[in-house]
């Protein structure tokens, strides 16, 4: 059963970047669309993601269960050390979540339009960003337990090149996902070109955003090299992701993109496969070299218990998602009301 | 302010923000249904035009209920991490299956909202009363962990350590009933209140007749009944705590001495310091009579409690009178609006019971948010009853009351702009109508 929380834990973290990320992807291209384009990215995406937001969501909230139920310590260590990030997180999801339900749903379209399009798309923007951060730091090794002073403790956890660059590397991928997702849900050649423009910048974006990565990982000496080339796994999962960065750089310059989203789905789940094998079974590496594994059970009782309540909940829950994503598959003119 | 009294302060305001969105959210849907219901079976355009400016509204207090509620789940890790520690893999089941139930209903809120054209239109019903219902199994379901906190089992506390854990045990844990039937029964009151006296505000305002009438009649009816079988559930709540947690029950009744024909107070202020409770009307042994069903019987008082294990009287005990009033409130104003409806009265579309159906707009909910304080602080001070006390489970992190000032200003302004887009919504309506 410890295989199956696992599992569950891993995607749901990664259906959360996949589904999550590119919504937050799609208001930070919502920010970087030139004036006259903005609308256009604002109805597809709210075509898009409307009637699913809330949903993916909750991938999100899983995630945070499953930590809490079936590695205590890991969820207690990290919302300790991780306050602040968290902090700004949260506010980020609380302001995106109402702005983008308060934008659609107000019953009057005036002036106050404008204020929650500015709300949502900053949140969109430090969303991502904080947690990118939150997930470099867990793994950067700058959480001190021993730490006695505010700084050091709850400062200094996270305030660090790694974590920052990955908070700048999640961002570029939650609006490269976005642009991507959107070329297929566009409506008329004008929009699309305008999309396969965006992801084009934004496929360079990614891979500067990376090299910084790598760059910050040796900043602060942080082994990332050494995760995604330590093990076969890893080291086979990096090379299908360069492979399929390569491919969609092909289906950008033959302008193949009625599936241009394979590739970069599968690009996606690559690189998080081949990061955390190579971490795996850590998951949180602190300042005195002690290590937060998945093997730290809370107890066999609570992971069979939670491992059961998973598989029947993903098996009311997925026939349930891909239906809903398939009647609404963007291509559709309607609106809530 | 403490970091203790900060972070109790800041999850007391979290829950009491997040509770009146899940309640609207849990009970709302029923509404849309029942609406959209007399739609499909009368083709009554009013119907239609009901269903979708409730669910207009829905979308709002459902988005924000869903991110308030996410800020829950972090924010007890990042006040209370050793409570999480530890009691995380034990309740754990409530919460993972409640993760399940809320899916479900974010999914079918998405096909309910976005799904009025496309979707066929019994299935399209379906899909709102599946929102509803998973909404309230969810609710019933985290309620559970809150029964746990309460009434904690499914563990062995050996030396300080929790043994043997059995998630299912801590589960059915013997407070999750009680409270669950209480709650779930305290929403539909809660919300069919407020929805009521909105709309009789506007059929009072001379809005648009037909439309307002329907929506009240929905609101009150459902909610009548609901305040009706509340104090049978409440009746058995008090039971079970004056059995289970007898500090709680001495603290909210304020009964500073053991002693048979232990009187029932209504209202009054405790005097902590001389032990007594001023300008309250005493009904001497109706206490006892309530809880053991003799008037004789002996109830236990604050003073076999030791002193570090005590509640606040004067929270515990204004809440409960609070809650209590406002509960036997409505419940009569109830009885006198359904005796109305059945006995086909011409008064009860007067104007005059419309007001007093105004005036109880905000009532239910201040009677859950004072229910939910005699839980919690009555709990007080332990966060697992007899097992962990709060100030053993609150963060390292100073500074709390800095989040506290945040979330507060936070929530404020979530306030004031549901309630901002609420009003926009009303003249929505009356721009419709007309």
């Amino acid at each position: 059963m410890l295989t199956v929380v696992i599992l569950f834990l891993w995607a749901s973290i990664l259906l959360y970047i996949l589904l999550g990320g590119a919504d937050f992807g799609a208001g930070i291209l919502e920010l970087l669309s030139p004036p006259g384009e903005r609308t256009i990215t604002r109805q597809l995406t709210f075509r898009a993601i409307g009637p699913i937001w809330e949903a993916n969501h909750m991938w999100l909230v899983i995630t945070v269960v499953i930590l809490f139920v079936g590695f205590p310590s890991i969820y207690a260590t990290v919302s300790t050390y991780l306050h602040i990030p968290l902090l700004i997180l949260l506010l980020g999801i609380v302001a995106r979540g109402t702005a983008l339900s308060f934008r659609s749903n107000d019953a009057i379209k005036d002036d106050l339009q404008r204020v929650y399009s500015r709300v949502f798309i900053a949140a969109s923007v430090i969303t991502p960003f904080f947690l990118g951060i939150i997930a470099g730091s867990i793994v950067a090794g700058n959480i001190d337990p021993a730490a006695n002073d505010f700084r050091n403790a709850y400062l200094y956890s996270w305030l660090r090149w790694f974590p920052l660059a990955t908070g700048l590397f999640t961002q570029c991928i939650c609006a490269w996902l976005a642009s991507i997702y959107l070329i297929g849900r566009s409506d008329t050649e004008e929009d699309k070109r305008i999309f396969i423009h965006h992801t084009v910048i934004a496929h360079i974006v990614v891979l500067v955003s990376g090299i910084l990565l790598f760059l910050a990982a040796t900043a602060d000496n942080v082994p990332l090299r050494a995760w995604i080339s330590g093990n076969v796994v890893s080291l086979l999962a990096i090379l299908a992701a360069v492979l399929g960065y390569i491919l969609i750089w092909f289906m950008l310059l033959l302008r193949l993109t009625s599936i241009i989203n394979i590739p970069a789905v599968f690009m996606v789940t690559m690189l998080f496969l081949s990061v955390t094998c190579g971490l795996f079974p850590n998951v949180v590496l602190l300042k005195n070299g002690v290590t937060l594994s998945l093997t730290a059970l809370a107890g066999r009782q609570s992971i069979t218990d939670l491992g059961w309540a998973l598989l029947i909940g993903g098996l009311l829950i997925f026939p349930a998602l891909f239906y809903l994503i398939y009647i609404f598959d963007g291509r559709t003119k309607e609106t809530s009301l | 302010m403490n970091d203790l009294l900060a972070a109790r302060s800041q999850m007391a305001l979290s829950l009491g923000f997040h509770i009146i969105f899940s309640c609207i959210g849990m009970v709302m849907p029923f509404f849309m249904a029942v609406a959209e219901y007399f739609w499909l079976k009368t083709h009554d355009k009013i119907y239609l035009q009901l269903a979708k400016a409730w669910s207009r509204g829905v979308a709002i207090f459902f988005a924000t209920g869903a991110v308030s509620g996410t800020v829950l789940s972090f924010e007890l890790g990042m006040l209370w991490p050793n409570f999480m520690a530890h009691a995380g893999p034990i309740i754990g089941m409530p919460f993972s299956l409640e993760g399940t139930a809320f899916f479900i209903e974010a999914i079918a809120l998405g096909f309910f909202m976005f799904g009025w054209n496309r979707l066929k239109p019994w299935f399209h019903w379906l899909t709102g009363l599946v929102v509803g219902i998973f909404g309230v199994i969810s609710g019933i379901l985290v309620l559970s962990a809150n029964g746990w906190m309460n009434h904690p089992s499914g563990f062995d506390y050996i030396n300080g350590e929790f043994r043997n854990i059995r998630p299912v045990q801590a589960l059915l844990n013997p407070g999750w009933f009680p409270e669950a039937m209480h709650m779930t029964i305290a929403a539909f009151v809660a919300t069919g209140f407020a929805v009521a006296g909105i709309h009789a505000f506007l059929l009072l305002k001379g809005r648009p007749f037909l439309f307002h009438a329907r929506a009240f009649k929905i609101a009150a009816v459902i909610a009548g009944v609901a305040a009706l079988v509340q104090p049978i559930s409440g009746d058995h709540s008090a039971r079970f705590v004056a059995k289970n947690q007898p500090a709680k029950l001495a603290a909210m009744e304020a009964h500073y001495y053991t002693g048979p024909r232990a009187p029932l107070l209504l209202g009054g202020i405790p005097d902590n310091k001389n032990k007594k409770v001023d300008y309250a009307i005493q009904l001497p042994g109706v206490l006892s009579l309530l809880i053991y069903g003799d008037v004789n019987a002996t109830v236990k008082g604050l003073d076999q409690i030791p002193v570090e294990d005590q509640p606040s009287v004067t929270i515990a005990h204004f809440s409960f009178q609070i809650m209590v009033a406002l509960g036997t409130a409505l419940a009569a104003l109830s009885a006198i609006y359904l005796f109305g409806v059945i006995g086909r009265r011409r008064w009860r579309d007067s104007r005059r019971l419309l007001g007093l159906f105004v005036v109880a707009t905000p009532m239910g909910f201040l009677a859950v948010e004072a229910g939910w304080v005699l839980t919690e602080a009555g709990r007080q001070p332990w966060i697992i009853q007899g097992v962990m006390r709060t100030s053993e489970a609150v963060t390292p992190m100073p500074g709390i009351q800095y989040t506290f000032i945040l979330f507060t200003l936070v929530y404020l302004v979530l306030t004031f702009m549901v309630l901002l887009l609420l009003y926009r919504q009303i003249r929505f309506i009356n721009v419709l109508s007309n």
